[in-house]
């Protein structure tokens, strides 16, 4: 299979300056100040394939947008080989633009003060996409992201919701083969990320478009992506299927008891006795947490003793979330999986 | 090409967005235009003309000159400098086009809306409440369309060098005002360069400023006649190449330590 992205040990460092502190340190500042070193990427190697969906994530500062400035072509890295749709994206900039999309969730591209669609007819001539082409094509994607009521009004009245499903959309007129979404749902509601999500999978499905997918929400990575690939620090601390950091990390079930009367830890447990399982307590009256690891005479063991001791009102099982165990790894720093 | 010149009405709609704007400017450049009439009859009093140009012919330069202004004036170095410091820039290098000649296009597509729907119309109201004189000579009049494009082109060039400069300085706001006073002295918007001292003068053949508007004005008051128009158009179209070199040079060292702001 064909590789879109193809890198090989990137580094981008950054030159900064630190403050000296109080008067007489800005004084000395004027003059000579002090330089630090940052590397917010180091040495990054991954390939992505065409028709993959992939989801890039870690944790603010972890270095996910420069490496996506520096794919794009917008930062030269310090160091390192980058070959995205076989060319240099820095190199090559302009025939290299072409040939992505990318939309940046917190900074709009479209034009502020025109219509929609005015931004529309000059992006299909700035990408020199023909008529017939990006009639057929950005009719169905009018369609399927149903903004046809937007196109006659400025950006600047459109609600947060409609204006990120137009920058899909103008991303997209070119019909590129590789699209960077960094953090596209950032503040929309559930309808809209549907929305988007399922647009997203039908444009992978018909173009077999690449899609590098960078957010803060994990049910969006769960909904679209089959691969992760997760960045601490400026690097990779794992790259796989998200099927397979859900086995190796979460193991074990919770279930959660609403009890009808008053109990104590102490009652409770001698019930868990011989059995790999253990207390807390929940949030509300008279709940409490049973952590059991994912067995099944385990798990009925568990439920059959504290019902035959107690009055029960409610049960819930839970598996542990995605968000969850991605919040175990960042707190541990690195995988050992 | 054509999405550059589709970029000049993208500009143009923009400009239409905001009426409001269009209208105070009319009134600014009429106060402007008013007081210089006024001023410059107080400092002729009787005399019939000084350093070679009429009370007519100085009247006529002041108007065609804050009008040629409307024309070349834009404000595309502060617009580069805001792109600049909230990051914006990242979505134009992602573009397949020249970002500098991008913002070229929308100077352009600005002067050309207040050229038509500002200067025109201003100088036609102008030229009934003051006494100014129009050339009648045809050539006259292509000169000065020369010479006003060639004056747009340098300006433009001034603004993108002092709007680069923001990659390197981030916060580059007073040198900004700096440039702008600077291009209102010495370009000879408030005072024809005749009028200064000879060696002021002398200096000032080797700036570009006075292309901008020197040049243009003295073209259409015929201040300048015969070769001394060849001379003051080859002046400019000189600046014009020169400026490119710098603007490039510093356009590629700014691409490769380019640091968007915010995320």
């Amino acid at each position: 299979m064909e590789k879109v992205i193809d890198v090989q040990s990137l580094r981008k460092d950054f030159k900064s300056h630190s403050s000296r502190s109080g008067l007489k340190g800005a004084f000395r500042d004027l003059f000579t100040r002090n330089y630090k070193v940052i590397s917010a990427v180091k040495d990054i190697s991954f390939t992505v394939n065409e028709g993959e969906m992939v989801g890039y994530i870690g944790e603010n500062g972890a270095g996910k947008s420069t490496s996506i400035k520096m794919l794009t072509g917008i930062l030269t890295p310090t160091s390192g080989t980058v070959r995205v749709n076989g060319m240099d994206p820095h190199k090559e900039r302009e025939k290299f633009v072409r040939s992505i999309g990318v939309v940046f969730g917190q900074r709009s591209q479209l034009w502020w003060d025109i219509a929609v669609q005015e931004s529309f007819r000059l992006l299909k001539k700035v990408y020199n996409v023909p008529d017939d082409v990006y009639n057929e094509h950005m009719n169905h994607v009018i369609e399927s992201l149903d903004i046809g009521p937007l196109l006659d009004k400025p950006v600047r009245k459109l609600s947060l919701g409609q204006r990120m499903r137009c920058e899909l959309a103008a991303a997209l007129l070119h019909n590129p083969k590789l699209l960077f979404l960094d953090e596209p749902t950032i503040g929309l509601d559930v309808l809209v990320k549907l929305k988007i999500r399922n647009f997203l999978k039908e444009i992978n499905e018909k173009y077999k478009t690449t899609i590098l997918l960078t957010t803060h929400d994990l049910t969006d990575i769960e909904a679209l992506c089959d691969r992760v690939v997760m960045l601490d620090e400026g690097q990779i601390i794992y790259d796989g299927k998200l099927a397979k950091l859900r086995s190796n990390w979460g193991e074990g079930k919770q279930i959660e008891f609403q009890f009808g009367e008053q109990v104590s830890g102490e009652q409770l447990q001698p019930l868990l006795k011989e059995l790999e399982a253990e207390w807390t307590k929940g949030d509300r009256d008279n709940v409490w947490i049973a952590n059991v690891i994912n067995e099944e005479h385990v798990i009925s063991e568990v439920i059959g003793r504290v019902v035959a001791a107690n009055r029960i009102t409610d049960i819930k099982i839970h598996e542990i979330s995605t968000e969850e165990i991605i919040r175990n790894i960042y707190e541990e720093g690195m995988l050992n999986g | 090409m054509g999405k550059y010149l589709e970029m000049i009405r993208v500009r143009f709609l923009m400009m239409l967005a905001y009426r409001t704007n269009y209208y105070s400017g009319i009134l600014i450049y009429s106060i402007n235009i008013g007081a210089y009439y006024f001023l410059w009859n107080a400092i002729y009093g009787g005399k019939g003309e000084i350093e070679g140009l009429s009370v007519i012919q100085m009247t006529t330069y002041v108007a065609v000159a804050w009008m040629a202004r409307a024309f070349y004036f834009n404000n595309i170095d502060r617009e580069i400098a805001q792109e600049i410091k909230e990051g914006k820039v990242a979505v134009e290098f992602i573009r397949p086009y020249h970002y500098l000649l991008m913002k070229t296009m929308q100077g352009l597509g600005e002067g050309i809306f207040r050229l038509s729907f500002f200067s025109i119309p201003g100088m036609v109201i102008v030229s009934l409440v003051f006494p100014i004189e129009f050339s009648a000579a045809f050539s006259t009049w292509v000169f000065f369309m020369i010479a006003i494009i060639l004056s747009f082109i340098v300006n433009t060039q001034i603004n993108l060098l002092t709007g680069v400069m923001t990659f390197f300085f981030f916060n580059n706001d007073g040198l900004i005002r700096a440039k702008r006073v600077v291009i209102d002295l010495f370009s000879g918007l408030l005072l024809p360069i005749s009028f200064y001292p000879g060696w002021a003068q002398n200096v000032m053949d080797f700036l570009p400023f006075q292309a901008i508007s020197y040049i243009p004005s003295m073209i259409f008051t015929e201040g300048f006649t015969g070769s001394a128009v060849w001379e003051a158009i080859l002046f400019q179209l000189v600046w014009a190449v020169i400026l490119i070199l710098p603007i490039q040079a510093l356009w590629v060292i700014a691409k490769k330590r380019l640091i968007v702001q915010g995320g």
